[in-house]
């Protein structure tokens, strides 16, 4: 089974170089850690920075740099500032190769649920919606069941939908499967030590599995 | 070049009415018009309708308007930060309209631009649809979304001069240009207030035309939400 680290490292394998990548909250915000230096790639904030750099150091700390997730961040050289129209601008644009972010349920079709639990959870969509409405390549990290063992990966989500027919890839706690519009969830790879049978009761929605499934390699 | 400067907080608020339609710049706390805020809060006007892409934290930005109840609506993006948001939010004390970020950025640039309405596919298929025209271009849907103008629209800047260009820092700038533009009275708080000359006309982020009143503001507290620091450089 792959912990958080796990899944950012597994993620951060799919970065090419050249690519221009939006990173959301939480365990896509790790990945950042893991790319591979030797590729080129600028980290986009939908708060109005192409070009995120490292946490500062302690004398460094900027209150007018900040990352999406109100985190204190610096700037890589050659990095531009904008506002948020202008961000979003090239968000919808399709200017942004990558869009990594995490979901509560996906479902079969590549619809997204990560915003809002009805009566309890009211805390906005920020910008999801308009990622995941536009990106050319949405890669979703997520645990593949809930704390009560409950799939989410659906045959259709049950929570209010952030996007429709969007996810092409998830990497969870179990697998590394694609979305294949149509068909259904492909499996591609088996977490360390997770049998194909684990991750096809794990999976509510269509699983897809061709031939043997190889562990994920680090 | 025309002055628009006024003296202080209290003098540039000091005709906003009661439930008046207010658009304020920043992201989380990040660029937001922290003397203006104060000088509503003293003023006490009420009823107040505030876009903004956060809502502040409980003692800070924002949440000190919601604190002392004088918001009747907000209409954001992202609320997550503010617990006292919430309980209100629960409690149906509070009005709210959630829109996506990128949908918010656009309609208050349409509201500037002097552009009715548009067409994005963010939100489509979901419950930000409701009662909205759907669209078909080029076989993908979109939704059409309104301009949103306001009132008065609060901005923060970096540095101004006495006409009302701007010049913003880092990612500070986020709402605030389009907020500026979608006002109907339009007032910028700068942390330095400069002569008309002493800007570069190349790098203005803001043009003057639409600031109609400036002041330097004082005691920025520029709060940090999440501090994150690394040890080594």
């Amino acid at each position: 089974m792959l912990d958080k680290i796990g899944i950012a490292k597994r993620i951060a394998q799919e970065v090419q170089d050249g690519m221009y990548i939006n990173l959301g909250i939480g365990i896509p915000t790790l990945v950042a850690n893991y790319i591979p230096k030797s590729l080129n790639v600028v980290l986009q904030s939908e708060n109005g920075l192409l070009g995120i750099g490292p946490f500062p150091t302690e004398g460094h700390v900027d209150p007018d740099l900040i990352n999406a997730g109100k985190q204190t961040i610096t700037m890589m050289p050659g990095s531009s500032l904008f506002s948020s129209a202008e961000s979003f601008g090239m968000i919808r644009g399709g200017h942004v190769d990558l869009t990594i972010l995490g979901a509560m349920e996906v479902s079969e079709a590549g619809d997204i649920a990560n915003w809002k639990v009805p009566g309890k959870m009211v805390k906005g969509m920020g910008g999801a919606m308009d990622l995941v409405a536009s990106a050319k390549h949405i890669i979703v990290a997520m645990q593949h069941c809930s704390k009560d063992g409950a799939s989410k990966l659906l045959k259709k989500c049950t929570l209010p939908i952030t996007g429709l027919k969007c996810v092409k890839k998830i990497v969870t706690d179990l697998a590394v499967l694609d979305v294949v519009p149509g068909v259904g969830f492909k499996l591609l790879e088996r977490a360390p030590g997770i049998s194909v049978d684990e991750i096809k009761k794990a999976t509510e929605g269509k699983l897809i599995v061709e031939g043997e499934i190889p562990e994920i390699k680090f | 070049m025309i002055n628009k400067v006024v003296a202080n907080a209290e003098g540039a608020v000091k005709d906003i009415p009661d439930n008046a339609v207010l658009m304020l710049g920043g992201f989380g706390l990040c660029g937001i018009p922290e003397n203006c805020i104060n000088a509503l809060l003293k003023k006490g006007v009420k009823g107040l309708t505030c876009i903004s892409n956060n809502a502040g934290v409980d003692d800070f930005g924002i949440g000190l308007l919601l604190k002392s109840r004088q918001v009747k609506k907000m209409i954001s993006s992202y609320v997550g930060e503010n617990a006292e948001f919430e309980r209100q939010l629960l409690s149906g004390e509070l009005e709210v309209e959630l829109i996506p970020q990128g949908t918010l950025a656009e309609r208050c640039r349409a509201g500037g631009a002097g552009i009715p309405a548009f067409f994005t596919p963010a939100g489509y298929g979901t419950e930000v649809a409701e009662g909205k025209e759907v669209r078909e271009f080029d076989g993908k849907k979109y939704l059409m979304e309104h301009w949103l103008r306001a009132d008065f629209s609060i901005v923060k800047a970096w540095k101004g001069d006495t006409s009302g260009n701007l010049v913003y820092r880092g990612t500070a700038r986020n709402f605030n240009p389009m907020m500026a533009a979608a006002g109907k009275i339009t007032i910028a708080e700068v942390e330095e207030l400069v002569p008309v000359g002493a800007l570069d006309p190349n790098n203005i982020h803001t043009p003057g035309i639409y600031i109609q009143r400036i002041f330097q503001g004082k005691n920025y507290e520029k709060r940090i939400e999440q501090k994150t620091v690394s040890k080594s450089a």
